[in-house]
C-alpha cells in the first residue's frame, strides 16, 4: 500500500475542505482499502468521514418516503424494520450482496461509491482504461465472463457490481450530495455514468462532493416485488446477471412497472420504454417478454459472457413472474422460486 | 471529538528532531478483550496486522487479506467485521474481540467453541478462529432461523478443507440451545 495521511474532520465542511484533488474520503474502507492493497487506488491522503454527526441515521420523509443517512450500513439499512416491511425490494437487494462482514462495516454512500471494476481493473500489471486512462481494454477480447453486455464503450466494458444499487434504481431513489456549491439532488439514474470515452470515471459526483443521504419516495412494491440475482456460486458473488423488479397490480393487470438489471452494464440498467410496455397489460408471458426485448435491445457479448444475453432474458421474464405472482425469490433458499 | 491530522511528511520530518520517532505514528485507544490499550498505529496500518504483528495476538488469521476468506474475523464493538479491510487508525476508541478473548478467565471454552470441538467442525484450523468468531457475530443478529439460513449468514467464512456440514451443525446446536453470545 502507498502511504498516505490521515486526517479526521469533525463535520462535513471541513471533510470537504480537507480532501484535496488527490484524496480519498473513507467510511467502512471495504472496496477503497482493498483497492488501495493493490495500488489501484493510490490517495495521498485519506479523510475519515466514518464519525461525521448525523449521517448515520433512517428518519421519516414529511411525503412518506425515507431519508437513509450516507453513513448507516449495509446491515442497519437492509434489517430496518421500516425499510423490511415497506422496501422489502431494498432489503432483499442488499442481502444478496456482499458478506455479513462486509454488510457490516459498508455504507450507504460507500456502497453508492464503489468502483465500477473488472478483473482488468485490479490487476495492476496488465493495461485498463480505467485505472490508467489511454492503456487499452484488455476484456474486450480476452477473459470476459462476468463483463457487459449493455451500454459499452469501445474503452472498458466492466460492470457496476453492486445490488443495494440495483434496487436503489427500481425504486427511484435520489441521492442527496454536499459539496463546495451547497448541496444538490442526483437522481439513481444519473448518479453513476456509462463509460463511454472517460471510464476512469463512475459516477456524476464532483471530485469535493460528498454522499450525505439517499432518499426512498413514498412506499414502492411491498408486495409485488423481488430480487432475483444468478451468480457462479450460491453466495457471496457478484451477480452475472441480477434482476429488481417492483409491479403495481390490479388483479391480473399489471398498472405500474419497475425494473432494473444488474451485472450487465456499466450502472444499474434501466428501460422506462419496457416498463411503459408493460403498463395496462396482462401479467404473463406475452407481455413479460416484450419487456425483456426492450430492456435488452442492443445487447452484445464479448465472447465468454455470449451467454449473458439468453440468461437475463430469461431471468426478466422469471423475475416478472415472481413479483407479479407475489413470491419474491428467497435470499436463503437458493430454488429458483 | 476535534479533527485530528498527521501526515507521513510530518512523522519523516519529526524523525530528525529528537522528540518523536517515525514510528510513533498516530495515538488511538482499542479495548482488545477486555483490556484497554494506548497504542500508536500508522494510518495504513489494518487491524489484523496491528492484531498479529504488534500485540501477538496471532489467533486471529491472515488468509486472502483481500474480505473474501473470513479468516480474518473479529467482532468489533459487538459485530463481526473483516479485519483485514479495517484501518486500525478509523478504529479508534473501538472495542475489538478476538478468538482470544472468548472463553472465559477461568479457560472455560465459549459454547461455540465447545461445539465446533463437539462436532468437529475443522481439519486444519486455519479458517476456524473466524469461523469461531463470525458464528458469535450471527447468533448476537438473530437473523438466522434454520440451516439455510447459518449457510447463508456464514457465507463470508470459507474453509478449503469443506467442513461446512460440521460448522453448520456446531452453529445450530448452540443456536438451539439458546445462544450464549
Amino acid at each position: 500500500m502507498e502511504r498516505f495521511s490521515y486526517h479526521r474532520p469533525s463535520g462535513l465542511d471541513e471533510a470537504v475542505r480537507a480532501v484535496g484533488p488527490h484524496g480519498k474520503f473513507i467510511a467502512g474502507g471495504t472496496n477503497l482499502v482493498d483497492l488501495m492493497k493493490y495500488d489501484v487506488e493510490r490517495p495521498n491522503r485519506l479523510v475519515d468521514v466514518a464519525r461525521i454527526p448525523g449521517l448515520d441515521r433512517i428518519e421519516p420523509l414529511p411525503d412518506g418516503g425515507l431519508r437513509i443517512g450516507a453513513l448507516v450500513s449495509n446491515s442497519a439499512l437492509a434489517y430496518d424494520e421500516r425499510v423490511q416491511r415497506d422496501y422489502p425490494l431494498l432489503s432483499r437487494a442488499i442481502l444478496s450482496g456482499a458478506s455479513p462482514q462486509l454488510r457490516n462495516a459498508a455504507t450507504t454512500g460507500g456502497n453508492l461509491l464503489q468502483r465500477t471494476r473488472c478483473y482488468y481493473f485490479y490487476d495492476a500489471g496488465t493495461p485498463c482504461n480505467k485505472r490508467e486512462p489511454g492503456t487499452g481494454c484488455p476484456a474486450r477480447t480476452g477473459r470476459n465472463r462476468i463483463h457487459a453486455i449493455l451500454g459499452t464503450s469501445e474503452h472498458c466494458i466492466a460492470t457496476h457490481p453492486s445490488d443495494m444499487c440495483v434496487a436503489l434504481a427500481a425504486l427511484e431513489a435520489v441521492v442527496r450530495v454536499s459539496g463546495p456549491g451547497g448541496e444538490r439532488a442526483i437522481p439513481m439514474a444519473e448518479f453513476h455514468r456509462l463509460p463511454g470515452d472517460r471510464p476512469e470515471i463512475d459516477t456524476t459526483l464532483a471530485p469535493d462532493e460528498i454522499v450525505t443521504a439517499v432518499d426512498l419516495p413514498a412506499p414502492r412494491f411491498p408486495r409485488h416485488f423481488t430480487y432475483l440475482k444468478l451468480r457462479d456460486r450460491l453466495s457471496y458473488a457478484f451477480a452475472l446477471v441480477s434482476v429488481a423488479v417492483g409491479l403495481e397490480m390490479e388483479g391480473e393487470t399489471v398498472r405500474d412497472a419497475r425494473i432494473a438489471l444488474g451485472g450487465v452494464a456499466h450502472k444499474p440498467w434501466r428501460v422506462p420504454a419496457a416498463e411503459a410496455l408493460l403498463r395496462g397489460r396482462t401479467a404473463g408471458k406475452e407481455a413479460f417478454g416484450e419487456a425483456a426485448a426492450a430492456l435488452l435491445q442492443g445487447a452484445r457479448g464479448f465472447g465468454d459472457n455470449d451467454f449473458k444475453i439468453e440468461l437475463a432474458r430469461r431471468a426478466i421474464n422469471r423475475a416478472l413472474a415472481q413479483a407479479a405472482a407475489g413470491k419474491p425469490q428467497s435470499v436463503a433458499d437458493k430454488r429458483i422460486a | 471529538m476535534p479533527g485530528i491530522s498527521a501526515s507521513p511528511g510530518q512523522l519523516a520530518s519529526a524523525a530528525a528532531l529528537p522528540v518523536s520517532r517515525p514510528a510513533d505514528g498516530i495515538p488511538i485507544t482499542l479495548t482488545i478483550n477486555g483490556t484497554r490499550r494506548q497504542l500508536a498505529v500508522q494510518p495504513w496500518t489494518t487491524l489484523l496486522d496491528l492484531l498479529r504483528e504488534e500485540l501477538n495476538l496471532t489467533g486471529t488469521k491472515k488468509g486472502c487479506d483481500h474480505g473474501q476468506c473470513g479468516a480474518c474475523t473479529v467482532l468489533l464493538d459487538g459485530q463481526r467485521i473483516n479485519s483485514c479491510l479495517a484501518l486500525a487508525v478509523t478504529k479508534d476508541g473501538a472495542e475489538v474481540t478476538t478468538i482470544e478473548g472468548l472463553a472465559k478467565a477461568d479457560g472455560s471454552l465459549h459454547p461455540l467453541q465447545e461445539a465446533f470441538v463437539e462436532h468437529d467442525a475443522f481439519q486444519c484450523g486455519y479458517c476456524t478462529p473466524g469461523q469461531i468468531c463470525s458464528a458469535v457475530g450471527l447468533l448476537r443478529e438473530g437473523h438466522a432461523h434454520n440451516a439455510d439460513e447459518i449457510r447463508e449468514l456464514m457465507s463470508g467464512n470459507i474453509c478449503r478443507c469443506g467442513a461446512y456440514p460440521n460448522i453448520v451443525a456446531a452453529i445450530e446446536q448452540v443456536r438451539q440451545d439458546g445462544g450464549a453470545a
